[in-house]
């Protein structure tokens, strides 16, 4: 608490990369994601048959292949936070640009995956199995859409150059959110698509 | 006070604190109702107080909220108000409309006052909370307008600020979400779902953001804490208040036939309904605590960390108590949601209402603080309204487990009147307590009248009771 409170003003070390208030917003992410696995887990363990007879409907290819897509993406980033250290803006902003190109290569395959699903009649009552399915990778979408906005509101502030190797909290605050986004796909893949 | 058209808030504030001492007496009428089915019988029915008392809290909550937006913009914007004169005129039509309104409801039958206002042109009335008749909810809609017009222009002219900005994107969302009490659709199910959106959007949604610019501002002035710090709490606070807000409507579409998933969706969002109103509470006491004046309105400070510290109880906490789908099966409409109603309201709306009045009554009245003889009173008000407001929902939760294990839960349910009966003694405590309300309300009016006293003692006075 104390951190957030004098945080803008004050010079101190900081502890967690990025703006204190990101951080509020990742572990309340994380707590609804994390509501949510448990939900779906206790739910699986009721209707075990259920699930597995439909988790065998989903498209695990592409999931998977989004994986990657999200794990690279985030290595990007990664690179973007790495060259604004060194002061290189013009590096970052391009790391930045490969990042989100990332993310809209996901959305991509997403929406077909979604669309494949609607073609098959497939809505949120269809079951429980799917009630899960649609509603969480449908917020994970919404997340991924949201750290495509910030991720490219950084790199055109990084663009302009209102970041150097001194100052560059925007960018670790944007790294940050964008690895949580990740972070929950490697957990909601395997649960979801893969798991048995 | 800074800029001279915020001068046009003070008669709304007046009639809110007036509209509210009506809202007590007539919950205190349905309160005795509860134990003495016939009192007032046929002057004033049960359904018609209830309607008289949710009604004028809504209405003076509405004055109170404009109040407080023609108080802080032009101080905000560092700009005079667009247009004081409008602000005047859509004063007194909002309390001519309003007045005119509850006198319909308490001087003719419900059904004959929809045919004097001929609601069958475009019926919208007896809905639970919008009862109001269609040519009221078109004023309103009228009036809503005209100050959002005058906020707005008022904004767009000068500074803009955070706090203005999340005020005026409250003040837009209220109307517009109000605009679905115009829609009266014959299916039932389709009626409740789209009538949470002005009810459950509004208090769990758009009012929010009203309520933290307001504390917001109220913080500013009296701990003198950077804007920046407060400006940065408020993003993150309002962030949570809406994403768990907005689909947290969802724990209303549970059992009134919409699909399952709301079970779900509801369940999950609304839980986290309380984690924005626990960092207000944060967020509040950290400002105060790093204050780097002291300002004299001891009053005004102890009312924004009442509203915090309240808000949470009422709204997140008896809020969270049943808002999962297992537990909401059995506990939905009974007492616990009057109880949760009561302190919801009272800790988020009332009190946020009563700081800012708190803090610009003074500044209106040429004073940076009331006397300090005048604050201790005011803080005696505070106490007194605040805790039997806590022993009301303590009371309506002791009476809603009783009648949820009678009337639902046991394997053998008793009738609803039956238990009505079992759990009188809960309202007549609760009857009890919402007496002692209305002497802290007296207190608080009085309060306003408190004319100046000797200024070393009385400020010794203050700290003791602070």
């Amino acid at each position: 608490m104390e951190q957030i409170a004098s945080h803008p003003a004050a010079g101190q070390k900081k502890a967690l990369p990025g703006d204190f208030a990101i951080w509020i917003f990742i572990y309340a992410e994380l707590l609804v994601f994390g509501i949510f696995f448990l939900a779906y887990a206790y739910t699986r363990a009721q209707h075990v048959e259920l699930f597995n007879t439909y988790q065998q409907h989903l498209n695990r290819e592409s999931g998977a292949i989004n994986t990657l897509v999200l794990i690279t993406s985030s290595y990007f980033v990664v690179m973007a936070v790495a060259a604004i250290r060194r002061g290189a803006a013009g590096h970052c902003t391009r790391w930045l640009i490969l990042a989100v190109l990332s993310g809209s290569v996901f959305v991509w395959i997403k929406l077909a995956e979604f669309a494949a699903k609607h073609a098959e009649g497939i809505t949120l009552s269809t079951n429980t199995f799917y009630m899960f399915y649609l509603s969480l990778t449908f917020f994970h979408f919404m997340h991924v859409l949201m750290g495509m906005v910030i991720l490219s509101v950084v790199a055109l502030k990084a663009y302009r150059g209102a970041y150097n190797a001194q100052e560059h909290t925007g960018v670790e605050t944007g790294a940050s959110y964008w690895h949580m986004v990740d972070l929950v796909w490697i957990i909601l893949f395997p649960l979801v698509y893969v798991l048995h | 006070m800074k800029y001279q058209s915020q001068a046009v808030a003070k008669p709304y504030f007046i009639a809110a604190i007036g509209l509210f001492v009506g809202q007590i007496l007539f919950g205190l009428v349905m309160g005795l109702q509860y134990v003495m089915g016939d009192f007032l019988f046929p002057e004033i029915p049960f359904n018609v107080a209830r309607m008289v008392h949710t009604n004028l809290l809504i209405v003076w909550l509405l004055f109170g909220f404009m109040g407080a937006a023609y108080f802080l913009v032009p101080e905000e914007t560092e700009h005079e108000l667009h247009s004081p004169l409008l602000a005047k005129v859509l004063f007194w039509v909002f309390l001519v409309a309003g007045a005119l309104t509850v006198l319909g409801y308490l001087l003719v039958p419900y059904a004959r006052l929809a045919e004097l206002t001929m609601n069958d042109l475009l019926p919208t009335m007896g809905r639970e909370f919008l009862e109001q008749p269609t040519i009221t909810k078109i004023g309103i809609v009228v009036v809503a307008l005209g100050f959002l017009y005058n906020i707005g222009v008022t904004i767009l002219a000068g500074r803009k600020t955070v706090v203005s900005m999340v005020l005026l994107t409250g003040l837009v969302g209220l109307a517009v979400m109000f605009l679905f009490s115009f829609y009266n659709p014959i299916n039932v199910v389709d009626d409740k779902f789209y009538w949470w959106w002005v009810v459950h959007l509004w208090v769990e949604g758009v009012w929010e953001l009203i309520l933290a610019s307001i504390l917001a501002f109220v913080l500013i002035k009296v701990t003198g804490v950077d804007r920046e710090v407060i400006e940065k709490w408020m993003y993150v606070i309002i962030a949570m208040a809406l994403i768990s807000g907005i689909i947290g409507t969802g724990h209303h579409y549970y059992w009134i036939g919409a699909p399952e998933y709301w079970q779900w969706w509801g369940s999950i969002f609304s839980a986290l309904e309380p984690i924005p109103f626990f960092m207000m509470t944060v967020f509040a006491f950290n400002m105060v605590n790093r204050r780097r004046r002291e300002h004299p309105n001891k009053a005004a400070v102890l009312w924004a960390l009442g509203t915090a510290v309240m808000a949470f109880l009422g709204a997140g906490v008896w809020g969270f108590l049943h808002t999962l789908a297992p537990v909401n099966y059995y506990t939905h409409g009974s007492q616990i949601t009057a109880a949760h109603g009561h302190m919801a309201f009272y800790g988020a709306y009332v009190m946020i209402v009563l700081t800012i009045i708190s803090y610009a009554m003074p500044i209106l009245r040429g004073q940076e603080a009331a006397d300090p003889r005048a604050q201790v009173l005011e803080m005696w008000s505070f106490w007194l309204m605040t805790v039997s407001m806590v022993f009301i929902t303590l009371f309506l939760t002791g009476a809603g487990v009783l009648q949820v294990w009678l009337q639902r839960f046991t394997d053998n349910p008793q009738p609803f009147m039956v238990v009505q009966e079992k759990i009188e003694v809960f309202y007549w405590l609760r009857e009890a307590a919402g007496l002692v309300f209305l002497l802290g309300l007296i207190l608080y009016v009085a309060a306003f009248f408190v004319k100046g006293g000797e200024r070393v003692m009385a400020s010794n006075a203050v700290a003791d009771t602070a």
